[in-house]
């Protein structure tokens, strides 16, 4: 019971600026996924193979295997040790084989009914790895029928963009090598929510706060703000109701999909507010606001916005700041909002006055200005480097969706993908309900950029970038060096060999000599990072020793 | 913070000093053309990438409920 890692702030802010845009959080992309060669192939499955050339991919890059399975452990309070408590286990490996790292054939065909099974034309009676955690701290696996990539935990929607992007290069590599392989048919990924056809798959949004905030404040001061973010954070979407039956364009790829204000599920009757409450972290402190309702986004603008504006609500609300206001039927005018491209609809709110999105937008914008400027985090020059910049694109993306569309369409996603659509509609007379505009849509979203018509943008210099290239490139396999991430991230990728598993609050060791696994609890967000872990990793390269210093323990016991 | 404060001055010089002859305002028109040879390019280029056989691409495309 002794703690190696050098103390550190442990406040619920942890050391992070308060008031702004800083604020531990990540995302989880779920991709769609498609095999245009075999119509029939299972989904589980063929997302499972997208881990697979994955981990292949991962094990050509390091030799001793640089990516571990997933812990399922930290799903249960196991634990009730605080802080960055290190402990050894008692737990002896066959305790963990209880949780389901692999997915057999047989439990595919128990979930899909073996049919289905069978139609995927190959025999799988191996196991497939359905779950990894990667070098970059982030976690690779199948999540119903699709490959999810969830990012490391970051401070700053900047870190946010950079490593939800690597994931979209993480999903590229895995579908390059499956190309490669001719045994088996190519896999198409898309960053998307919808398939047009009555089923959504999600993108959410994590963001830590403290147990304290009262819950019913969170969902006052969201709601209005999550009804009205989509004006610039939405990708667009060719097609209105669920099932795309009514032809024309919309602001949200989501907005269709939700059916009630505030709940607990997140696959049936969507909620606004979900109130999902797994901390990931120690239980009486924090809070785990796991956010539902946004677009998975490819614009950086729009990922660094989303992120970035939300933080500096979640920084209101905390505060007590948030606006006072309530919207009228919140599902229905979420809905109104993104059916509504030219931005001139108003909203009812409960005091009878009537508002746009976009003007509702502005009375947010302007209380978080404030607030970030009284505690001084706004600051250009002293602030926390982060909340000016994220204040500066907000009110400049207000700006032009006002009075410069066309200026806006360079970073909002939703109008990127609207001026090519109207692109094809004045050159050929499209109708919406056209299947070539539906395929602009979907190929919108593919992740390969030889492919992908966001990529072709890009490449055109038509979107704006908030990172460079090489910073997402390094994002692959580099995790952030300012949250527990770190540790994990290093863990895997130079001990991988004796990592049998780990989690977002765990790194569990199987070393070669020692009669038990030794799980290292990593429940505070912001230690285990490389200020405080960095020189533990460079003093050792063996697994061992470095549990053995971590754990304060004598070599080899 | 010294380099910076020497181009600032340097620059607004470069603005006074070059009697630049301001560009013929462009026509709405001009402007409205150029921007659609841009449009034209890119859906030219995208011509050549879309999946073909829009319809039948679009139809297959089906996925499985998730969250």
């Amino acid at each position: 019971m002794t703690s190696a890692v050098p103390g550190g702030p442990s406040g619920v802010s942890g050391g992070l600026p308060a008031g702004g845009a800083m604020r531990v959080m990540g995302s989880e992309t779920e991709y769609g996924i498609h095999a245009p060669s075999a119509p029939g192939a299972n989904a589980t499955m063929m997302s499972a193979r997208v881990i697979q050339a994955y981990a292949q991919v991962t094990r050509q890059r390091a030799a001793g295997g640089a990516e571990t399975r997933w812990d399922y452990t930290d799903e249960e309070p196991l634990h009730d040790a605080r802080g960055w408590t290190l402990e050894r286990s008692q737990a002896e490996p066959d305790q963990l084989t209880d949780q389901p790292p692999v997915l057999d054939a047989e439990a595919v065909a128990l979930a899909y009914g073996r049919q289905e099974l069978e139609a995927d034309g190959e025999d799988e009676s191996g196991t497939l790895l359905m779950n990894m955690v990667l070098g970059n701290g982030a976690r690779l696996y199948v999540d119903h029928a699709h490959p999810e990539y969830s990012s490391p935990e970051v401070t700053n929607p900047r870190d946010v963009v950079a490593w939800d992007a690597a994931g979209d290069l993480v999903a590229l590599a895995a579908v390059r090598r499956l190309s490669a392989d001719p045994e088996l048919p190519p896999v198409n990924l898309y960053k998307n929510n919808t398939d047009n056809k009555s089923v959504s798959y999600g993108s959410h949004e994590n963001y830590l706060m403290p147990r304290s905030v009262p819950f019913g404040d969170i969902v006052r001061g969201l709601t209005p703000f999550f009804v009205t973010r989509q004006i610039f954070c939405g990708a667009g979407r060719v097609g209105m109701k669920q099932d795309g039956s009514r032809p024309g364009y919309q602001i949200s790829q989501r907005a269709d999909f939700f059916e009630t204000e505030v709940g607990l599920e997140t696959t049936i009757r969507r909620p606004i507010i979900n109130t999902r409450d797994e901390p990931h972290a120690t239980a009486d402190k924090y809070r785990r606001l796991h956010v539902i309702i946004g677009d998975a986004n490819l614009s950086q603008t729009a990922n660094y916005l989303k992120f970035g504006t939300t933080a500096l609500v979640l920084s209101l609300i905390e505060a007590g700041l948030a606006p006072k206001l309530e919207v009228h039927e919140p599902v229905a005018s979420l809905q109104a909002v993104s059916h509504d491209t030219s931005l001139t609809a108003t909203l009812r709110l409960l005091d009878g006055r009537r508002i746009t999105a976009l003007d509702l937008q502005w009375i947010y914008f302007e209380a978080a200005a404030k607030h970030a400027q009284d505690t001084g985090v706004a600051d250009a020059v002293d602030g926390d480097g982060h909340t000016h910049e994220v204040l500066e694109r907000w009110s400049a993306t207000l700006t032009e969706l006002g009075n410069d569309r066309a200026a806006a369409a360079s970073s909002v996603e939703w109008l990127a993908k609207l001026s090519l659509l109207e692109g094809y509609r004045g050159r050929d007379g499209l109708e919406w309900g056209h299947a070539r505009l539906g395929l602009v849509d979907l190929q919108w979203a593919d992740i390969r950029p030889e492919k992908g018509l966001y990529y072709r943008l890009l490449a055109r210099d038509r979107m704006q970038r908030v990172v460079d290239d090489g910073v997402i490139q390094r994002a692959v396999t580099e995790p952030p060096s300012d949250t527990r991430a770190f540790f994990r991230g290093r863990c895997v990728s130079r001990f991988g060999a004796d990592v049998v598993g780990a989690s977002w609050d765990s790194v569990i060791f199987d070393v070669p000599g020692r009669g038990r696994l030794q799980r290292v609890p990593t429940r505070e967000p912001l230690r285990g990072t490389e200020a405080l872990t960095g020189g533990l990793f460079a003093r050792h390269r063996e697994a061992g020793a470095f549990l053995s210093e971590l754990l304060g323990l004598p070599p080899g016991s | 913070m010294a380099g910076q404060e020497q181009q600032q001055p340097q620059s607004r010089d470069t603005e006074v000093d070059e009697d630049v002859p301001a560009a013929p305002p462009a026509s709405a028109e001009g402007q409205a053309s150029a921007a659609t040879q841009g449009v034209d390019d890119l859906l030219d280029e995208i011509d050549g990438v879309l999946e073909s056989n829009a319809e039948e691409f679009v139809r297959a495309f089906v996925q499985k409920g998730g969250q």
